[in-house]
């Protein structure tokens, strides 16, 4: 089987862990899901699924269908914490199905808030190469059904932050080093002000659990895609020079290399290990490894555990269900013989 | 329901996240979501839903006559109170009135970028409506007439954008094409 795009290290990898490119599109002869009953949710559900699986491209053929009915919530939290599908997405049961590509790059999820939200994954710090996939499967699924669309308004979607082009960019970011700085909070200040946005990866609020951060665009309409991926491309990379000469300065200091050592050290020996403990001991190494510190762990290694010690993705590769105590212990383990 | 933040007002905006593995819902009032970061893009309005259930308990006999969706049968006040749009139509129903908050997101009101792909005559599985609709206009012709009407009615700001953008958009198809 494929590696997933989330056990390998890419393109800028010491800073960028991947690239997400999705589209929001609707169907023109439908109401939106907010206004859409059960079975005209599944006459659109039975639409996209031919259009997808139905067709003549090589990839038609390696779409999965889930419908999210179907499967324990176990499997549903698992997809979100693999990145695959929002969390709106396996919240209440009316009507949603996912296609997803059999290496776990493709997403396409069907009555989310939209009647289709497309997705593309990859690893590393690949805008170019996720737009064009998505974009390709885009004109495909156009060929094949009539999308909501109005030439002054763009695409049209059920929440007006999506006009225009449908599209939402965005790259997944390591910056441990400007969050020790404090040089976030005017970083995204000053995003505000280029049409994008920076907020937390993981849990919640402005101080994110790991220094991962999701930069994204904020705005669709009135800008096009190609000059909204520009403007990400540019700006990320401003953001990785910056992080990686924060990194040399402040791994020269002794309290954030003994920070680093005791975090190799909790991951190496520990027995039990919560998921933000492990998340923060991950984030250290993470930055040991890049500035030489930690030897004989790599990239993919870390970007893999960063999925795989999530508490449903765990469960779901033991293959039963634990308590929050077994699920640290199993964790621990996993770590440890991991790196 | 109460705000979960500051425990005073109605909570209006929910937000689904994954927390240790457990979905979870967070409720917030408008002013706690926007704090958070998750504001409604219509919040800003004044809603005449809450307005009048503020003052008379349930809305429903004000709003009898209020203006709905031919499609969707949405009326704006609910638009506005949930943040979300019925219907494609919808757009066209509520035009003016959305188009203040469409603008006061993205600050255009003009798509520029991909569109939708114009019926090709030898494509076989076409379906025959698609066939017999007139394909849009290109952008750029778009574009062009908008410039001409804003000359017209001497809206020059909006000109010198459009301006831009025709300028911009030759460059982008002139490396592509």
């Amino acid at each position: 089987m494929d590696t997933k795009w989330y056990e390998k290290n890419g393109k800028d990898g010491e800073v960028v862990i991947s690239t997400r490119v999705r589209f929001a599109r609707n169907l023109e002869d439908y109401p939106f899901p907010i206004r859409a009953s059960a079975n005209i949710k599944k006459e659109i559900t039975e639409k996209v699924k031919d259009a997808v699986l139905n067709n003549n491209s090589v990839i038609a053929t390696r779409f999965s269908c889930i419908n999210m009915d179907n499967i324990d919530t176990g499997k549903k939290v698992s997809l979100v914490e693999r990145h695959l599908v929002s969390p709106e997405f396996i919240s209440g049961s009316d009507e949603k199905t996912l296609l997803l590509l059999d290496d776990e790059s493709v997403s396409i999820m069907i009555n989310e808030e939209d009647h289709i939200r497309l997705q593309v994954m990859t690893e590393g710090f690949d805008l170019d190469k996720a737009y064009e996939l998505a974009s390709r499967i885009d004109t495909l699924l156009d060929e094949r059904l009539k999308f909501a669309f109005s030439e002054r308004l763009g695409y049209l979607t059920q929440c007006p932050t999506n006009l225009g082009t449908g599209m939402r960019a965005s790259v997944m970011l390591h910056l441990p080093a400007l969050r020790a700085t404090k040089a976030m909070r005017k970083i995204a200040e000053n995003l505000t002000k280029l049409g994008l946005t920076i907020r937390g990866a993981y849990g919640e609020g402005t101080d994110p659990v790991a220094g991962m951060y999701q930069l994204s665009n904020q705005i669709s309409l009135g800008i096009s895609e190609k000059t909204a991926i520009e403007n990400l491309k540019n700006i990320t990379r401003q953001l990785i020079d910056r992080e990686l000469k924060a990194r040399q300065a402040v791994c020269t200091q002794t309290v954030i290399q003994d920070k680093i050592y005791r975090s190799e050290g909790t991951l190496r020996y520990a027995r039990l290990i919560s998921c933000d403990e492990a998340l923060k001991c991950l984030s250290d190494i993470r930055m040991g490894v890049t500035s030489g510190l930690v030897k004989n762990v790599t990239l993919d290694t870390i970007n893999r555990l960063f999925v795989e010690i999530q508490p449903a993705t765990l469960m779901q590769n033991a293959g039963k269900s634990l308590e929050p105590a077994e699920r640290d212990e199993m964790r621990a383990k996993l770590i440890r013989e991991t790196i | 329901m109460l705000c979960q933040s500051c425990q005073k007002n109605q909570a209006t905006t929910h937000i689904k996240n994954i927390v240790n593995g457990e979905l979870t819902e967070k409720h917030l009032c408008s002013e706690c979501a926007a704090n958070q970061g998750y504001g409604n893009v219509f919040d800003h309005m004044f809603d005449i839903g809450s307005f009048m259930s503020g003052f008379m308990g349930e809305p429903s006999f004000a709003l009898a006559a209020e203006k709905r969706c031919p499609n969707c049968g949405i009326t704006f006040s609910q638009i506005t109170k949930g943040g979300r749009v019925g219907c494609a139509r919808c757009y066209d129903t509520f035009y003016d009135r959305l188009i203040p908050s469409i603008k006061r997101i993205h600050g255009n009101t003009y798509h520029t970028g991909k569109r939708l792909k114009k019926p090709e005559l030898e494509s076989g599985e076409k379906n025959v409506k698609a066939d017999v609709k007139t394909p849009p206009k290109s952008e750029l012709e778009t574009l062009n007439e908008e410039l001409k009407s804003a000359v017209k009615s001497q809206e020059f700001e909006r000109a010198a954008q459009l301006r831009d953008r025709i300028n911009a958009l030759k460059a982008e198809q002139g490396g592509n094409i």
